[in-house]
């Protein structure tokens, strides 16, 4: 019913006026606003700057040195600090600035409603390794606060250092998409949470209970379980809290909307025109629904864009997906499959079975798109420019391709346009990393772009032509 | 203490365990004991993908009424060519069904091409078009549709791919290729040019074209053609418009299809497959099958009228997906002339219309029916 509230809602989704805009340029507060809005705004947009997997050291930040801990990720006492400048604990269990309450309930589960104490405990548990079974990983090593909420690696490092197959999506505005997971196999915010815990090569607990045994000996989890959800330490609950303590991580307020919102300097004369391309040439739009009623930039459905099929014979391995669940459809063999093998490359088939999935991802919410680096579902699209380069020649061709998927013939300098557009969909907090990332990212484009292929971008070459040539 | 309702989470781990629990039902041992009409609703449902990923033994189980499973051939049709710096997207979508094609495993005995190959008939679209259909790794047997004929009347179609009407035999099964898109000359009155001619045929709803038919020597050929076979006789006629009346302002429509029936009546099962209408669309009149043939260039949308009872209605395609409705198919054929029609929608699953549908009369193995309403 839920998931159901959500899609009905997300359609037409009124967010909430501009208090914090008035409150930076004239200092006034309107009423809407939460006590939230105005401590960030204090903070101002001085905030996070994060390291970069394709420049500085891991663990530079600011210019400062961050504490470190298991597999690269910032310490974890430090994240919760850098969060709580972020978000306020005060502010955490109130409607998100910039959502319309109404609308803000639609996302929130009837049996999880957002109290301080659920947050308050989703946030413990968030930063807390002992949810991995050697105690090396916890929610926030692959969602780093100093890393925009996900690890900016290509696929992230679980216990005993297994890497997995697909990149850690960023959990900020997580909460407002329809679908969890690049494959959309979990419904909700509070049921993906509890399943890293059991996964092998994530936090690799054999199951709910053990995990829940993990940390149901300290006192202060029994009386926070307590508080927030009148019982014991619980898997379910786990899941609960992080959920609640995932939607407080909402981060919307980016110069893009301002300028949507009335502001014309808010973005670059450049980013104008990108935008333009966006809804036009380019053809983001078809798949990248992106308005003030719906900031996201997903259609939340799930598309082959062909990203998997540059690194091996997708049409072999889909047959070979098909087989071994034929032969094994249990769900644990799926998960099993969908993160650790290379069928995890068959995305979303592996939750419907239908062969329209094969290989289809979510598409990508491209709010604060360009300080979440690298970029697909495996990590392999190392930069924006990269990106546009992909999508200019239409994809990678195979035999589940969407058919939206078209050669665009951008010009270097439309792509140059679009480009300067993804990076004024970064929240204002982010302002710093932002302009980082788009000095980091250009330099490495210069340097080299591997996807570019202007032959196919232009038509000259047609897709297909290659693999039908006898 | 159990808690009194179950949360969301609880609701669809249940609902998932017993989506799986199903297929689980349906292990390797019993799969390979289905029939292929259940298999055609297994795969309607989108449990197992045919088509490409098909295991061999699938496709050739025995049936419940006793036909066997002979063979099977691939389908391709309605490209619509133009030049390719005119318009490169339909020569993409014709690769791409050639490339779909060349991956099926095990490869079809031949395919077939049903038609409009090229869009306004000119000697470089066919050609561009025989080029792409070179790369097929199997036989090709090809039609001829309207938007190939009427600029030069089939000069250059019939140079590069020979004559358009033939019959063949193929492992005890005879075929027959027919021109079912004879217009009576609506041109020579009017003083049109080659190129006027070939634009009023591509056009729909005018007053000016006339219907299509078989004619009067293709029929006669017909009936001598199939004079030496026997009632029981597996017959597959290909015709590019359909061989019956749907809608005659869209030319989906074949002026002298009574004619054409008639001679098809004393055998026990006829299978007729035509292009042209570029959507899923299944009739039965007596003994006669039809199957339409999804395109490569576009989906039409239903006729307003005329549409027949068997026919399920694949969905309206999704506007930001110009490939959606469109495919390619295979089609088993069996030994008593009847047929599975695997429809292979690019981004959809794909939908088989079973014999054991047409056989009853649309009462047993429906495909699945699509979850949007149709047009």
């Amino acid at each position: 019913m839920i998931d159901r509230g959500v899609r009905d809602t997300n359609r037409a989704l009124h967010w909430r006026g501009n208090g914090r805009v008035k409150l930076l340029e004239g200092g006034r507060t309107s009423k809407g606003m939460s006590r939230r809005a105005k401590t960030v705004s204090a903070v101002g947009a001085t905030l996070l700057a994060v390291s970069l997997s394709c420049a500085t050291q891991p663990g530079d930040w600011l210019g400062r040195r961050v504490p470190q801990t298991q597999h690269g990720a910032a310490a974890m006492d430090y994240q919760a600090r850098e969060y709580d400048k972020l978000i306020p604990p005060a502010d955490a269990a109130q409607v998100p600035c910039r959502i319309d309450p109404h609308i803000w309930d639609a996302f929130v589960p009837a049996d999880n409603k957002m109290t301080v104490e659920r947050v308050a405990l989703g946030k413990k548990l968030f930063f807390d390794k002992r949810l991995s079974k050697d105690g090396t990983v916890s929610c926030a090593t692959c969602h780093d606060v100093t890393r925009a909420f996900t690890d900016q690696r290509p696929t992230s490092e679980g216990i005993g250092d297994k890497l997995g197959r697909r990149n850690a999506p960023t959990t900020m505005n997580a909460v407002l998409l329809q679908t969890m997971f690049l494959d959309g196999r979990s419904p909700t915010l509070d049921h993906q949470a509890t399943l890293p815990i059991i996964n092998p090569i994530e936090m690799g607990f054999p199951d709910g209970e053990s995990a829940a045994r993990a940390i149901a000996g300290d006192v202060e989890y029994q009386q926070m379980f307590k508080k927030a959800y009148g019982r014991e330490v619980n898997y379910e609950d786990i899941g609960r809290a992080i959920g609640a303590f995932e939607r407080t991580m909402v981060f919307l307020d980016s110069p893009f909307r301002r300028y949507l919102e009335g502001d014309p300097k808010a973005i670059s004369a450049d980013a104008k025109e990108g935008w333009r391309l966006f809804n036009e040439k380019a053809r983001c739009v078809s798949c990248h629904h992106m308005s003030l009623s719906n900031p996201l930039g997903t259609d939340n459905r799930f598309h082959n864009i062909g990203v998997s099929a540059r690194h091996q014979d997708f049409e072999e391995l889909a047959r070979r997906g098909l087989k071994a669940l034929q032969e094994d459809p249990s769900e644990r063999r799926l998960e099993e499959l969908a993160l650790n093998t290379d069928m995890s490359e068959l995305g979303r088939f592996m939750a419907t079975k239908n062969r329209s999935d094969i290989g289809a991802f979510r598409t990508s919410m491209l709010l604060n798109v360009g300080i979440t680096p690298p970029y697909m579902h495996d990590g392999t699209v190392t930069t924006l420019w990269d990106v546009m380069d992909h999508y200019n020649k239409g994809g990678e061709a195979n035999l589940f391709l969407d058919g939206g998927m078209e050669p665009l013939a951008l010009t270097e300098k439309e792509i140059d346009q679009v480009v300067a557009f993804l990076f004024t969909l970064t929240d204002l907090r982010f302002a710093e990393e932002n302009q980082r990332q788009m000095r980091l990212q250009r330099a490495q484009a210069l340097k080299s772009r591997p996807l570019r292929d202007d032959q196919t971008a232009n038509r000259k070459k047609l897709a297909f032509e290659d693999r039908i040539r006898k | 203490m159990k808690p009194r309702h179950k949360s969301v989470e609880t609701r669809y781990m249940e609902e998932r365990q017993a989506f799986f629990d199903d297929l689980k039902k349906l292990d390797r041992r019993s799969f390979l004991k289905v029939s292929a009409a259940a298999l055609g609703i297994t795969a309607a449902n989108g449990l197992v993908a045919p088509t490409s990923f098909q295991p061999v033994k699938l496709a050739y189980g025995a049936t419940p009424e006793g036909g066997e499973k002979s063979f099977r051939f691939a389908y391709i049709s309605d490209s619509h060519l133009y030049e390719k710096d005119v318009n490169d997207r339909f020569a993409r979508s014709l690769m791409r069904a050639v490339d779909d094609v060349n991956r099926l495993e095990p490869q079809p005995d031949f395919v077939f091409y049903g038609g409009d190959l090229a869009q306004l008939g000119q000697a470089a679209e066919l050609e561009l078009g025989a080029q792409i259909l070179k790369n097929l790794k199997v036989p090709l047997k090809i039609m001829v549709g309207e938007h190939d004929w009427y600029l030069d009347m089939g000069e250059k179609w019939q140079a590069l791919f020979g004559k358009p009407t033939e019959s063949w035999d193929h492992k005890g099964v005879h075929f027959v290729k027919l021109l079912s898109v004879i217009e009576e000359d609506f041109w020579t009155a009017r003083g049109m040019k080659p190129m006027e001619r070939m634009q009023t045929v591509a056009g729909l709803d005018n007053g000016v074209q006339k219907p299509f038919t078989v004619g009067p020597d293709q029929r006669a050929w017909l009936k001598k053609d199939l004079e030496k076979l026997a009632d029981d006789a597996p017959v597959v006629v290909f015709s590019h418009s359909p061989l019956y009346k749907i809608y005659k302002n869209w030319n989906f429509w074949t002026d002298d299809a009574d004619e054409v029936q008639a001679i098809l009546k004393r055998f026990k099962n006829v299978t007729v497959i035509h292009g042209h209408t570029h959507q899923m669309l299944t009739n039965r009149i007596g003994n006669i099958h039809f199957h339409g043939l999804l395109a490569t260039a576009w989906p039409w949308p239903y006729a307003p009228e005329g549409m027949p009872e068997l026919t399920v209605q694949m969905t309206r395609p999704d506007p930001f997906n110009p490939q959606d409705g469109c495919g390619d198919g295979e089609v088993c054929v069996y030994s008593d002339g009847m047929v599975d029609k695997i429809h292979n929608f690019w981004n959809r699953n794909p939908v088989t219309v079973t014999r054991a549908y047409m056989s009853s009369r649309g009462r047993q193995s429906g495909p699945a029916k699509p979850n949007r309403p149709a047009y």
